[in-house]
């Protein structure tokens, strides 16, 4: 009926969010190099750019999916876009939206946290090796 | 049937990025994250389908997957719509600004 809707405002959300990261890594990146400190080659991937993972999923996700629901007659092009809103089926509607919609956006999330989580195990690896491969030599 | 047509297409974009990591310059990754998206967000609907159906959501009418196959390939095909708007948009080998600026001298 309307379940992209919820992935769809995540993803809003999100990139919203993203944007005050980057913005906010970059601040920090500009504090550092001013105070000569060797921060910003610590970082690894930026979260900004791991954010962004989420958000070309759920974007790309919400997408296809609304040309599913027009492809069935469930998006309309006229007012009020919605079939269901049209003949008056708001409460399954919003039923579907909370159960489907609300485990999409959970699903997509979840896998973006695995992806991120193993990310941050190999950087870890990857720093513990250079660091030890730095105090051998 | 859309779901199938979605996840292969995951993993052949997938494939692409990887074969071609870390040159990132075609977006691939970008490619691929949408299709994985849409996957897995076919696959929540599945599973409440799955929930009302039972076991006959596994043996559709000829009709039905024909149809459900016909929409996978047209989500398949505005996933690359998406990716290849994305592409030129970004630019990342700045093809099209030196194709502009050579227009403009």
């Amino acid at each position: 009926m309307a379940c992209f809707l919820v992935p769809g405002t995540e993803a809003i959300v999100t990139t919203i969010v993203t944007a005050v990261v980057k913005k906010k890594e970059k601040n920090d990146l500009k504090k550092a190099s001013y105070e000569g400190t060797s921060a910003a080659e610590k970082i690894g991937t930026k979260f900004s750019v791991k954010l962004g993972w989420l958000n070309k999923m759920l974007w790309g996700g919400s997408a296809l999916l609304a040309f599913e629901h027009i492809w069935h007659g469930e998006v309309i092009p006229t007012f009020p876009f919605l079939t269901a809103v049209k003949e008056g089926e708001v409460g399954g509607m919003l039923a579907e939206m909370g159960t489907a919609g609300v485990t999409m956006a959970v699903l997509v999330t979840a896998a973006w946290a695995g992806m991120v989580i193993v990310s941050s195990i190999i950087e870890k690896r990857q720093a513990e090796n250079t660091d030890s491969k730095e105090v051998k030599v | 049937m859309t779901l199938l047509i979605t996840i292969f297409a995951a993993i052949a974009a997938t494939l692409l990025w990887y074969k071609n990591a870390p040159d990132n310059s075609m977006r691939y990754g970008t490619l691929a994250l949408i299709y994985w998206g849409a996957s897995l967000m076919w696959f929540a609907d599945a599973i409440f389908e799955y929930a009302e159906l039972g076991a006959e959501f596994f043996t559709p009418a000829a009709a039905d997957m024909l149809n459900d196959a016909y929409l996978g390939l047209c989500v398949v095909a505005l996933g690359f719509i998406i990716w290849i708007v994305t592409l030129l948009i970004k630019d990342p080998k700045g093809i099209i600004r030196k194709m502009l600026v050579k227009k403009n001298l």
